[in-house]
C-alpha cells in the first residue's frame, strides 16, 4: 500500500477545522512534496519528518513522497502537522497496518530525534473530533490532561513517534500517559472542584491578597461586593497609594464559582494561546486580567495577521483589570467601548471574521488628577485645566459603561497598623455573592441574561419595577443630579443588584438612594 | 466712527501716543489719509510705531471691519464718547476704547469688584457667591473677569440676586474665554448686564492681556473685594492697581492654615479692610438691607427641618471637603446608612459633591 490518509485539526481562531492528511510513497526520483495551501512552519515540517522517522529507527526508502493537506482552500498554520504526517508516511511504508488508523485523530509536533513535542488548541481539536464522531485521539504526552476533559473521547498521550505507531495498533504503550488518561476518568476527578487545591486561575499564580488585608477603604469593599454580585463595571478613584489595585486584585477572591459548561469555554481560549497549565488543565477559577497601560490594541481585543484572542478574551468570565486609566491611550480605551456593549469581540480579515468571546466584568483605577491629591487643594498642584483634561483623556461614551464609581481616600494611620477590628474575609464575601449571583440565575432563567449588569432598557421593565415613592425619587435625581438616560439605566441595575444583596424581591428607595452614590462622576464635580 | 475704529484698532501705540496723534490731526480720518512724509515729522513715534499705521492702512477695508463688528452686537466706546464711564476716565492709564456686547455699568449704581484665585476652595466659592447675592440683591453691580473659580462664582451669585453683572475680558468681547463659562456669558447678557473688553473683537486670549484687564476692572468699581488669594495669586496685581487708583480694598479673611487665603490675611495685616458681611459695605452706602442670616445660625435652622440621622451626616460636614469613609468614620453609621442619607442630603439639596464622594455643605 503506496497511499494513505489520517485526520488531523488546524485551530482557526478558536475553532477547530478537520484536516485530511494524505500520503502518497511510490517509485520515483527521491523527492518529498507537500501540497495544501501551507505556511511556512507547516512547510518546514518535510526535513524534521524526515529526519525523526530516520532517527526513531525505521527505514526511509528513496522513494518519491508527496504529502497533500486537503481542504485545500484551507490556510494550514502551526507545527501540530509533524506527526501526522510522519504516521501517515509510516504507513504507506506499511510499517503501521493500514485499518489502525481509522476514527483516529493525530496532532503533534516531532523533534528530529523523534519525540513528540505539545501543541497549543488540544482542547478545541478534541471537542470538534468528538462532535464528529471519532472516537481516538493520539496526542503529545504533555498536553494528554487537557485533551482528557473532553469524557466522550479515548485519548492517548504519546512521548515519541514510535509510541504513537504502537499505539495506533491498540498495543500499550509504555503505560504512563495512558494510565494517568485512565485514572483521571475512573475517579471521576471533575466532578469534584472543590478537591482541587490552588486552581488555575488564568493570572499568574503569585498569590492574590485577601480582602481581610485591605485596611479601611470601607466605602470601596461595599462597592466592590455590588459590582461583583452583579457583574457591574466599576471605577476606582483615589490618590497614589491609597490601596486601588490592591482592592481590585482582592477582587479576584471574591468572584463566583464558574460552573463546567463556562470552565469549558474559558479554557478552550487559554487552550488556543497554549496557555493551559498540564497539572491543572481545567480553568476552575475566574480569570482576573491586569494589563499594563502601555498595551496595544490588539493586545486588548485579539488580532494579528492571523486573529489571537486578545486579554479581553482571556478575561472571558472573569476581571479585566486596567490600571491608571486616563494613561492608555486613548484609541485603546475606545475599542473597548463595543465588547463592554456585545460581550463579545469581532475581528474582520479579508478571508474571514472571528468572533472571540469577551464577556468579561471591568474593574478601572486612576488618580483624581495627575498629581492624585485633588481635592484636598493644599496639597493638589494641578491647575484647574490639568484636572480637566486629565478626566478628558477618558471619553464620555466609555465612562457611560461604567455602572459603580467609589472613591478610594488615602488610609489614615490607624487603619494602617490595624488596630481596629480585623475587616471581614474575601470568603465571607464570596459566599454572599454566590448566593445573589444564584438569584440572578434563577430570575434570568430561560434567557440570555447571565446577571444584572447584562440587563437591557427594555428589560429593566420586567424586571426593574420601580414602586411609586421610587418613582418619584428618581424623577427628583435625574433633574437635580442631571442624570443622562444610560446613566438612570445604570443606577436602576445597580439598585436591582443591591436589592438582591439584601434578598429582596422589589428595588426600595433606599437601594436606589445607595446605587445614586455610586454613579459616574460628572465632569461638573471636575469643573473649576 | 470707522476711522476711530480703524485707530482703535492699531496695536503697539500706547494710548496716550494715540491721543496725542489725534489732538494733532484733530480727526482718525486725517490720520488714515495722512501723507508718509508728514508722518515723519512727528517725532514721539518711533520708526516702528509709524511702520504699525502705515501697514494698518494697507489691511483690510475700515468700513467692512466696522459694520462687521455692528453686526456682532458689540459697541465701540472710544475716550471721548459720552458713553464711557467717568469712572474708568479717573485712572491714569484709561483704555482708548471700550468694545462692549449688552450695557455698560450704571453709571448710578454702586459698583463692586469680586475677585480671587481661579483655583479655590469651596469656601471661597460660598463666599464670593453669598457676597455677590447680597450684594446685588441691594442694586449693587457685581464686576469681575468671567475666569474660571472666584470670578465666575461672583458673576454667578450676582445673577442668583436677579441682578445686574459685567465681565471685563481678555480676549475680545466677543470670544467666550474660559469657554465652559459659555453659559454664564449668555446669563450675563441675558440679564441686562454686559461683556467689556479693551481689545477688539476677535481677540485670542493672550497671557498679557489679563493684568491690563484687571486695572479696568478696578477702575470700573468702586470697592474691590478680594474673596481668596493664594500668596502669588494674579488677583494681588489686581489690588495693586486698585490702590493705585485709589479704589477701597476689602479682602475676606481665610483659616490661617489655607495657602490659598494667604494672600487675603496678608493684605489685611497690610491695612485692608476686613470683609466680614456684605451688610457693613452697604452700610457704609447708607444702603438699607434686610438682615442676611449667619451662616452659624443657618446651619441651626436648616438642622431643625432634618431627621435625625440626616442631622447627624449633616452637622459633621463643612466647606472642607470630607470624603464618605471620614463621614462613616465619625457617625459610626454603616457605609450603606451614610451613602443614603448623603443621597437624600444632596436631593434636598443641602450638601454638594464637589469630587467623586467628597461633599461640603451647599446651604
Amino acid at each position: 500500500m503506496s497511499f494513505s490518509t489520517i485526520l488531523s485539526a488546524v485551530i482557526e481562531g478558536l475553532q477547530a477545522e478537520l484536516i485530511h492528511v494524505e500520503a502518497d510513497v511510490s517509485n520515483g526520483l527521491p523527492v518529498f512534496h507537500m501540497v495544501g495551501y501551507l505556511s511556512s512552519e507547516v512547510r518546514e515540517a518535510g526535513e524534521r519528518v524526515r529526519t525523526a522517522i530516520k532517527n526513531s529507527g525505521y527505514e526511509y526508502p528513496a522513494k518519491r513522497t508527496v504529502i497533500n493537506l486537503s481542504p485545500a482552500a484551507l490556510r494550514k498554520r502551526g507545527a501540530s502537522f509533524d506527526l501526522p504526517i510522519a504516521v501517515a508516511i509510516l504507513v504507506s511504508l506499511g510499517q503501521i497496518p493500514p485499518g489502525s488508523m481509522k476514527e483516529c485523530l493525530v496532532v503533534g509536533e516531532l523533534s528530529l530525534s523523534g519525540h513528540v513535542k505539545k501543541v497549543p488548541g488540544i482542547l478545541p481539536i478534541v471537542m470538534e473530533a468528538a462532535k464528529q464522531g471519532i472516537t481516538r485521539c493520539i496526542i503529545p504526552g504533555e498536553n494528554v490532561s487537557e485533551g482528557a476533559l473532553v469524557k466522550e473521547m479515548t485519548v492517548i498521550g504519546v512521548k515519541t513517534l514510535r509510541e504513537a505507531a504502537e499505539a495506533l495498533q491498540g498495543r500499550a504503550c509504555t503505560g504512563k500517559t495512558e494510565g494517568r488518561r485512565q485514572g483521571q476518568k475512573g475517579s471521576g476527578e471533575q466532578k469534584n472542584p472543590e478537591d482541587l487545591p490552588g486552581e488555575n486561575s488564568g493570572a499568574e499564580e503569585a498569590d492574590l491578597p485577601d480582602f481581610s488585608e485591605l485596611r479601611g477603604q470601607e466605602h470601596v469593599r461595599r462597592a466592590a461586593e455590588i459590582a461583583v454580585a452583579g457583574g457591574h463595571n466599576m471605577l476606582m478613584i483615589g490618590p497614589p497609594g491609597s490601596g486601588k489595585s490592591m482592592a481590585a486584585r482582592c477582587i479576584a477572591g471574591i468572584l463566583p464559582p464558574l460552573d463546567e459548561k463556562e470552565s469549558m469555554e474559558i479554557t478552550k481560549i487559554y487552550s488556543v494561546l497554549g496557555l493551559v497549565n498540564e497539572e491543572r488543565p481545567l480553568i476552575r477559577k475566574r480569570p482576573f486580567r491586569e494589563v499594563h497601560h502601555t498595551a496595544t490594541r490588539a493586545a486588548l481585543t485579539g488580532g494579528g495577521a492571523v486573529p489571537r484572542p486578545g486579554e479581553i478574551s482571556l478575561a472571558h468570565g472573569g476581571v479585566l483589570f486596567l490600571d491608571e486609566l486616563p494613561e492608555f491611550r486613548k484609541n485603546v480605551l475606545e475599542v473597548l467601548r463595543q465588547p463592554l456593549e456585545e460581550r463579545c469581540v469581532q475581528i474582520s480579515r479579508t478571508y474571514g471574521n472571528y468572533r472571540f468571546p469577551a464577556n468579561f466584568m471591568l474593574v478601572a483605577a486612576m488618580n483624581p488628577c495627575p498629581c492624585g491629591c485633588y481635592p484636598d487643594l493644599e496639597k493638589c498642584t494641578c491647575t484647574p485645566l490639568q484636572i480637566r483634561m486629565y478626566l478628558g483623556k477618558i471619553s464620555r461614551p466609555f465612562l457611560d459603561r461604567i455602572d459603580l464609581c467609589a472613591e478610594a481616600p488615602r488610609v489614615d494611620y490607624r487603619s494602617l497598623t490595624g488596630s481596629g477590628t480585623p475587616e471581614e474575609c474575601s470568603a465571607e464575601i464570596r459566599k454572599r455573592i454566590t448566593k445573589v449571583r444564584k438569584i440572578q440565575a434563577d430570575r434570568y432563567r430561560g434567557t440570555d441574561i447571565q446577571n444584572n449588569a447584562m440587563l437591557r432598557a427594555k428589560d429593566l421593565k420586567r424586571w426593574c419595577r420601580l414602586d411609586g415613592q421610587g418613582e418619584r425619587l428618581m424623577e427628583q435625581a435625574y433633574s437635580v443630579m442631571g442624570l443622562t438616560a444610560r446613566g438612570y439605566h445604570r443606577i436602576i441595575k445597580t439598585a436591582r443588584t443591591i436589592a438582591d444583596l439584601e434578598g429582596e424581591e422589589n428595588i426600595g428607595t433606599d437601594h436606589l438612594k445607595e446605587a445614586l452614590s455610586y454613579r459616574m462622576v460628572d465632569e461638573k464635580y471636575w469643573r473649576r | 466712527m470707522e476711522y476711530e475704529y480703524w485707530l482703535a484698532c492699531i496695536q503697539g501705540i500706547s494710548v496716550q501716543k494715540k491721543i496725542f496723534l489725534k489732538e494733532c490731526m484733530k480727526t482718525a480720518e486725517a490720520i488714515y489719509y495722512i501723507e508718509e512724509t508728514q508722518l515723519q515729522k512727528f517725532e514721539f513715534l518711533n520708526e516702528q510705531e509709524r511702520n504699525k499705521i502705515i501697514q494698518a492702512k494697507r489691511s483690510g477695508s475700515v468700513s467692512s471691519d466696522y459694520q462687521a463688528m455692528c453686526e456682532k452686537g458689540i459697541r465701540f466706546i472710544p475716550y471721548f464718547s459720552p458713553d464711557y464711564p467717568a469712572r474708568l476716565k479717573e485712572i491714569p492709564d484709561y483704555p482708548y476704547a471700550l468694545y462692549v456686547k449688552g450695557n455698560l455699568p450704571d453709571a448710578r449704581a454702586k459698583k463692586v469688584a469680586v475677585i480671587g484665585a481661579r483655583r479655590c476652595t469651596p469656601y471661597g466659592e460660598k463666599y464670593a457667591v453669598d457676597f455677590a447675592k447680597a450684594l446685588a440683591g441691594c442694586g449693587v453691580e457685581i464686576i469681575s473677569g468671567m475666569a474660571r473659580g472666584i470670578d465666575g462664582m461672583g458673576h454667578r451669585g450676582a445673577l442668583m440676586a436677579g441682578g445686574r453683572t459685567y465681565a471685563v475680558l481678555g480676549s475680545g468681547a466677543d470670544v467666550c474665554y474660559p469657554r465652559e463659562h459659555i453659559g454664564l456669558y449668555v446669563d450675563i447678557l441675558e440679564q441686562g448686564g454686559g461683556i467689556l473688553s479693551e481689545q477688539p473683537p476677535g481677540t485670542a486670549p493672550l497671557r498679557h492681556h489679563f493684568p491690563a484687564r484687571n486695572r479696568i476692572i478696578s477702575g470700573l468699581s468702586d470697592v474691590v473685594l478680594v474673596m481668596e488669594a493664594g500668596r502669588k495669586s494674579g488677583s494681588l496685581i489686581t489690588v495693586d492697581m486698585a490702590l493705585e487708583q485709589g479704589r477701597d480694598v476689602y479682602a475676606l479673611p481665610g483659616p490661617v492654615n489655607s495657602s490659598l487665603s494667604d494672600g487675603c490675611n496678608r493684605l489685611i495685616r497690610q491695612g485692608a479692610g476686613l470683609l466680614l458681611s456684605p451688610e457693613e459695605l452697604l452700610e457704609e452706602w447708607g444702603i438699607k438691607s434686610e438682615g442676611f442670616a449667619r451662616d452659624g445660625e443657618k446651619k441651626v435652622k436648616n438642622q431643625k427641618m432634618l431627621e435625625s440621622a440626616e442631622k447627624l451626616v449633616y452637622s459633621c460636614l463643612g466647606l472642607n471637603p470630607k470624603n464618605a469613609d471620614q463621614i462613616v468614620r465619625e457617625t459610626k453609621l454603616c457605609v450603606r446608612e451614610v451613602m443614603e442619607l448623603l443621597v437624600s442630603l444632596e436631593l434636598q439639596g443641602y450638601i454638594r459633591e464637589i469630587s467623586k464622594n467628597y461633599y461640603v455643605i451647599s446651604r
